[in-house]
C-alpha cells in the first residue's frame, strides 16, 4: 500500500532533523492559521497563487528563493561548526547526516536559492523593460514556478521523512547506483530535480521567445538594456543544455528503479559518461546563473554612475561569446580523469578564453564608473563589492583551467573556495542587488539603506573570512567534503572560516531587520513616481508597484535608454509627454493550472521516491486531466475597461507633473 | 627533452617568486605542501601554479586598485572629480580591453599547453633506473597496494624508493576515489573496470600524507594512507621483511574481505600476493565491492 514507505523513515532517533522538521512544521502551521484567521486566503490565492501576472510570478520565486537560502544557509553553519569541531574527534554530525548535509546544502543553495532568485528577477523586470504586458505564455509561467516549489518541497520533505541523497550536489555513479546508496535520498535528489527541471525548462522556452518576440514599438535587439540580453543568453543556455540534465539524470533513474547499466559497474555501464553528460549540462549552468547576474550589475552600475553604460555592444558581444563559449568547456570539471594531454591541453585553453569576455565585461563596468558620478546606495555597494572579490574568483578559476594546477588542487578546498568566490560574490551578490534595486518597483517603497549597507558590509567581510581561508587549505591538501581530520595545521583555518559564517549570519540578520523596519516605515520610503533611483530603462518610466497591464499605452521607443531620452526631454521642456488616447487592455485570466499541477506532482514525486505505484497513477491523471481541462477553456482573457487604465495613469501622471515641478522650483 | 629543460629552467626562474610566496605564508604558520614538493612531478604542478598566479596578478591586482579608486573618485560627493557622462564608447579603450586579457591567456595557453603534455600522468619520467610498479586499489574505505614485482601488498601504507620512478597502474575496487600524495604531485581518478596511469617519483626521502579527494560513502575522510619515501636499499629491506613477515597470502578470498565495507584500525601488510589479481579485479573477474547491503554494522573494519 504504502511501497517503501514504514514509520523508520521518521527519525525518531536522531534529534536534530526531527527538531529541525517539528519546529518547521509549527512554524507553517502557525503562519497558515494566522493568513486563514486574517481572512487573507481569498486574496492569497487570487493575486499570488493563481496569478499569471509576471510581476506576482517574480515577487513568488524571490520570496521562494528567500526561504530555501535560509535553509541553505543553516547547513553551511552546521557544515562549518563540524569542521570547526571535527578535529581528532567525530565532532557532532556523524558521515551519514554530514554526507546528507553537504549534498542538501548544494543542491538547495544551485537549484532553489541562486536559479529561482535570478528567475524571479528576470519576470519582474525583463517585460517592464522592454516596454510589453506580460512574458509570452503568461498561464505556462505560474506552472514553472510552482513545479519549481515542488521541487523545493520535495528536498524539504526528506529532513523529516527518509533521508537526502549523501552523495554530493551531483550523484556520481556508482556512488549514486543502489549498490551503493540504496536508500531513498539519491531518489530525493533525483525526482525533486527531474520536477523542477521541467518548471525551469519552460521558464527557458517562456523567456527566449518573450525576449525574441516581444518588443515595444522601436525597441530593436540593439536598444534591449543589457539585463534583457543576458537574460536572452541564459535561458537560451536553459533551453540548450536543461534537457541533457533531464536526460542524464532519466538514465540514472532508469539503472536505480528498472536495473539498466547506463553508468553502473557492470555489464557495460560507463561512470564517465555520466560526468560528461552531467557536466555538458553543468558548467553552462554556471553561466544561466552569472550572465543574468551580470546583467543585473549593469544596470546597477549604470544608474547609480549616472551614466549609460559604457560599450554596450562590446557587453553584447561579450555575453554571447560567454553564451557558445560556456558549450565548449565541460571537461575542465575532471581533467583528472587521464583523458591525455591533447584533450586537456584543449578544454584547458577553451576555458580560459572565456576569461577574456568576461575581463572585457569588468573592464566595461570600470569605465562606466570612469567620469561618472556615483551614488553608493547598496546596490551599487553590492556592485563594486563583487568587482573586487569577483576578480580573485576568476583568477583562481582560470588556475583551474591550467590541468598541471588542476592536478594538485582539484577537489580540494582550493576549488571549493574558488566557486564559492565566483557564485557568492558573482550570483549572490547580483540578486541582492537586484532584490534592493527593483524592490521599490515591486512594492512600492524603497529598502531601508542603513541596514542594507550594514548587511553589505557583515556579507562582505563575512565572505573573505569564510572562504579566503579555503585557498591556503586547499594548497595544504585539504579535500573537500571531510566529515572528521587529524591534521593540526588545517585547524586555525577552518576555525576562522567558521567565524566568517557568524559574520554572514550578521548580514542575514541585517536583511531580515531591513525588510522588517522597511515595511514598518513604508510610508517614509514611497516611492511616489516609479523612478526612485533617477534609472534609465522602461520599468522606470510606470508607477510603483505598476499595473496589472504595465503601461497604459505601450512606449514608443526611438533611442537607446529610451526612458532616459523622455525623462530629459520633459525636464527640458518642464512638461509631460501628451497624454495617451486610453483604450481597453486584455489580459490574461488567473488560472489556477500551475498550482494544481504541482499539487499532483508533489504527491507523484513523492509516490515516486517511495515506490508508492497506485498513488503514481492518481497523481498522474490528475495533473494531465488539469492540463486538458486548461486547454479546454473558453476565456482566456478578461477587459480592462479604459475609464479604468485612464484613472490609473492619470494618478501616475499627476505624481511625476508634481515631481516634475519640484525638479523645477531650485532653479528659478 | 630540449624543450622540457628550457621550460624547466624558465620555470625554475619565475619559481623563485613562487618561493618567496610561500615562504612568507609558510611564516605565518601554515604548512602549504602542495607548494612544497618532494618530487619532479610535484615541482612541476607547483611552479605552473605559481607562475600562473604571477602572470595573472599582474593583470588582476591593477584591475581591482582602479576598481576602488574609479569608485573612490567618482564618488558623487567629490567636488574635484570631472564628470564625463558622454563618456560611453571608446575604439582606444575597447582594443585595450580585449587585448590585455586576450594576451594574457594566450601566455596562459602556452604554460597550458606545454605543461598538459609534459604533466600528462601518462607520460613516464626519464631516469637511469627503470620503473618501479605499483598497483592500486581503492576499496571501500581503504588504499590496497599491490607490488607485482616483489608479490607483496599493504593497505593504506605505500613504501617507495627514492629516487626512483614509480609507475603506478590505479584502479577502483567499487566507487571513484582519487588518489592523491600532495607533495609528489597530480592526481588522478580511480574507476572499477579501468586501469588509470600516474607516474611519480620522490626526491628526497619522507613520510608523506596520501589521500583520496572523492566523496565515496561514510569512510571517505578515513581514506587516508602514508606514503613512505626510503633509501632504496631500506625499500629492499622492507620488502625483504615483508615476505618473511606474517600474515595472510592475499588471494581473491582475502580480497573479497577486504573489500567489505570498513576502516581497518591499522596499516596491514600480506607477506604474499596471488598473481593476476589486479587484472582479475579489473576485468571484474572479481565483482565490484558489494555495497553496503552485505554489511550491516558499517564502519567497523574486517579483523585481521
Amino acid at each position: 500500500m504504502l511501497g517503501k514507505l514504514t514509520w523508520a523513515a521518521i527519525p525518531f532517533d536522531q534529534p536534530i532533523p526531527l527538531v529541525a522538521g517539528a519546529a518547521v512544521l509549527v512554524v507553517i502551521l502557525a503562519v497558515l492559521a494566522y493568513i486563514t484567521a486574517k481572512g487573507w486566503v481569498p486574496y492569497l490565492w487570487r493575486e499570488w497563487i493563481t496569478s499569471v501576472d509576471h510581476k506576482h510570478i517574480g515577487v513568488m520565486y524571490v520570496f521562494l528563493a528567500a526561504i530555501m537560502l535560509l535553509r541553505g544557509f543553516i547547513d553551511a553553519i552546521m557544515m562549518r561548526s563540524q569542521q570547526a569541531l571535527a578535529y581528532h574527534s567525530q565532532g557532532y554530525l556523524p558521515p551519514e547526516h554530514f554526507n546528507q548535509i553537504f549534498s542538501a546544502h548544494g543542491t538547495l543553495m544551485i537549484f532553489f536559492v541562486a536559479m529561482p532568485f535570478l528567475i524571479g528577477l528576470m519576470n519582474l523586470v525583463v517585460p517592464l523593460q522592454l516596454g510589453v504586458r506580460d512574458v509570452a505564455f503568461p498561464t505556462l509561467n505560474n506552472v514553472s514556478f510552482w513545479l519549481t516549489a515542488t521541487g523545493a518541497l520535495l528536498v524539504n520533505v526528506s529532513l523529516v521523512v527518509g533521508e537526502f541523497s549523501h552523495t554530493g550536489w551531483l550523484p556520481f555513479p556508482p556512488l549514486a547506483e543502489t549498490t551503493y546508496s540504496p536508500g531513498v535520498g539519491v531518489d530525493y535528489y533525483l525526482w525533486s530535480l527531474q520536477i523542477s527541471g521541467v518548471g525551469t525548462l519552460l521558464t527557458g522556452v517562456n523567456f527566449v521567445t518573450t525576449i525574441l518576440k516581444l518588443h515595444a514599438p522601436g525597441m530593436t535587439y540593439l536598444r534591449m538594456p543589457i539585463f534583457c540580453w543576458t537574460a536572452l543568453a541564459s535561458n537560451l543556455l536553459i533551453v540548450a543544455v536543461f534537457p541533457v540534465l533531464t536526460a542524464t539524470l532519466a538514465m540514472l533513474i532508469l539503472d536505480r528503479y528498472l536495473g539498466f547499466h547506463f553508468f553502473t559497474n557492470e555489464a557495460g555501464g560507463n561512470q564517465m559518461m555520466f560526468m560528461n553528460l552531467i557536466w555538458i549540462w553543468g558548467h553552462p549552468e554556471v553561466y544561466i546563473l552569472v550572465l543574468p547576474a551580470f546583467g543585473i550589475y549593469s544596470e546597477v552600475v549604470s544608474t547609480f554612475a549616472g551614466k549609460p553604460l559604457f560599450g554596450y555592444r562590446s557587453m553584447v558581444a561579450a555575453t554571447m561569446v560567454i553564451c557558445i563559449i560556456s558549450l565548449m568547456v565541460w571537461l575542465h570539471h575532471f581533467f583528472t580523469m587521464g583523458a591525455g594531454g591533447d584533450v586537456n591541453t584543449a578544454f584547458g585553453i577553451m576555458t580560459s578564453i572565456i576569461a577574456v569576455p568576461t575581463g572585457v565585461k569588468i573592464y566595461n563596468w570600470l569605465f562606466t564608473m570612469y567620469g561618472g558620478e556615483i551614488r553608493f546606495a547598496p546596490p551599487m555597494m553590492w556592485s563594486v563589492g563583487f568587482i573586487v572579490l569577483f576578480a580573485v574568483g576568476g583568477l583562481t578559476g582560470v588556475l583551474l583551467a591550467v590541468p598541471p594546477a588542476d592536478f594538485v588542487l582539484h577537489n580540494s578546498l582550493f576549488l571549493v573556495a574558488h566557486f564559492h568566490n565566483v557564485i557568492i560574490p558573482g550570483v549572490l551578490f547580483a540578486a541582492f542587488a537586484g532584490y534592493e534595486y527593483w524592490f521599490p518597483k515591486a512594492f512600492g517603497f524603497r529598502l531601508d539603506e542603513r541596514f542594507g549597507k550594514a548587511a553589505f558590509w557583515c556579507w562582505f567581510v563575512g565572505f573573505i573570512l569564510a572562504w579566503m581561508p579555503g585557498y591556503p587549505l586547499g594548497l595544504m591538501g585539504m579535500p573537500r567534503r571531510l566529515q572528521h581530520y587529524d591534521v593540526a595545521e588545517w585547524r586555525p583555518w577552518l576555525l576562522v572560516a567558521a567565524f566568517g559564517v557568524l559574520v554572514i549570519l550578521a548580514g542575514i540578520l541585517f536583511q531580515v531587520a531591513q525588510l522588517v523596519v522597511s515595511i514598518r516605515r513604508r510610508e517614509a520610503l514611497r516611492d511616489e513616481v516609479g523612478d526612485p533611483w533617477n534609472g534609465r530603462s522602461l520599468e522606470w518610466s510606470t508607477a510603483s508597484p505598476p499595473p496589472a497591464f504595465n503601461f497604459a499605452a505601450l512606449p514608443r521607443i526611438e533611442s537607446d535608454d529610451p526612458y532616459w531620452q523622455i525623462k530629459q526631454r520633459a525636464i527640458e521642456q518642464q512638461v509631460l509627454r501628451p497624454e495617451p488616447t486610453y483604450k481597453d487592455i486584455e489580459m490574461p485570466r488567473n488560472s489556477p493550472t500551475g498550482f494544481v499541477c504541482a499539487f499532483f506532482a508533489s504527491f507523484m514525486g513523492f509516490a515516486l521516491i517511495w515506490h508508492i505505484w497506485w498513488l503514481v497513477g492518481v497523481t498522474f491523471v490528475g495533473a494531465y486531466a488539469t492540463f486538458v481541462v486548461f486547454a479546454w477553456r473558453d476565456r482566456a482573457e478578461y477587459h480592462i475597461p479604459a475609464e479604468e487604465v485612464a484613472r490609473i495613469d492619470r494618478a501616475n501622471r499627476a505624481a511625476r507633473r508634481a515631481a516634475l515641478a519640484r525638479l523645477q522650483q531650485p532653479a528659478q | 627533452m630540449i624543450g622540457r629543460l628550457q621550460a624547466a629552467l624558465a620555470l625554475r626562474r619565475v619559481g623563485i617568486a613562487g618561493r618567496l610566496l610561500s615562504c612568507a605564508l609558510c611564516l605565518a604558520g601554515c604548512n602549504l605542501i602542495v607548494l612544497d614538493p618532494k618530487g619532479p612531478i610535484g615541482a612541476g604542478n607547483a611552479t605552473i601554479l605559481v607562475d600562473s598566479v604571477v602572470v595573472m596578478l599582474a593583470i588582476v591586482a591593477p584591475t581591482i586598485v582602479a576598481t576602488l579608486a574609479f569608485a573612490w573618485w567618482y564618488r558623487a560627493s567629490n567636488p574635484r572629480a570631472r564628470r564625463m557622462t558622454e563618456f560611453v564608447y571608446s575604439g582606444r579603450v575597447e582594443l585595450v580591453t580585449w587585448s590585455i586579457p586576450l594576451l594574457t591567456i594566450m601566455l596562459l595557453g602556452g604554460v597550458t599547453w606545454i605543461g598538459s603534455h609534459e604533466l600528462d600522468p601518462a607520460v613516464p619520467i626519464p631516469s637511469k633506473y627503470a620503473p618501479l610498479d605499483v598497483q592500486v586499489v581503492s576499496l571501500d574505505w581503504k588504499w590496497l597496494f599491490i607490488y607485482p614485482e616483489q608479490r607483496v601488498a599493504a593497505v593504506n601504507r605505500l613504501v617507495i624508493p627514492v629516487g626512483v620512478p614509480v609507475r603506478f597502474t590505479i584502479t577502483s575496487g567499487s566507487v571513484m576515489n582519487t588518489f592523491f600524495i600532495p607533495q609528489l604531485g597530480s592526481m588522478i581518478y580511480a574507476m572499477n573496470g579501468m586501469e588509470a596511469k600516474l607516474n611519480l617519483m620522490a626526491d628526497e626521502p619522507g613520510s608523506f600524507l596520501g589521500l583520496s579527494t572523492m566523496i565515496s560513502g561514510d569512510g571517505y575522510p578515513d581514506m587516508r594512507f602514508t606514503a613512505e619515501a626510503v633509501p632504496p636499499d631500506r625499500f629492499a629491506a622492507w620488502v625483504n621483511e615483508t615476505r618473511a613477515g606474517q600474515g595472510e597470502t592475499l588471494n581473491s578470498q582475502a580480497y573479497r574481505d577486504l573489500a567489505k565495507q570498513g576502516v581497518p584500525p591499522t596499516s596491514i601488510v600480506y607477506p604474499a600476493v596471488e598473481p593476476g589479481l589486479f587484472h582479475r579485479i579489473t576485468t571484474q573477474a572479481i565483482p565490484p565491492g558489494p555495497g553496503p547491503e552485505a554489511q550491516s554494522s558499517g564502519k567497523q573494519g574486517p579483523e585481521k
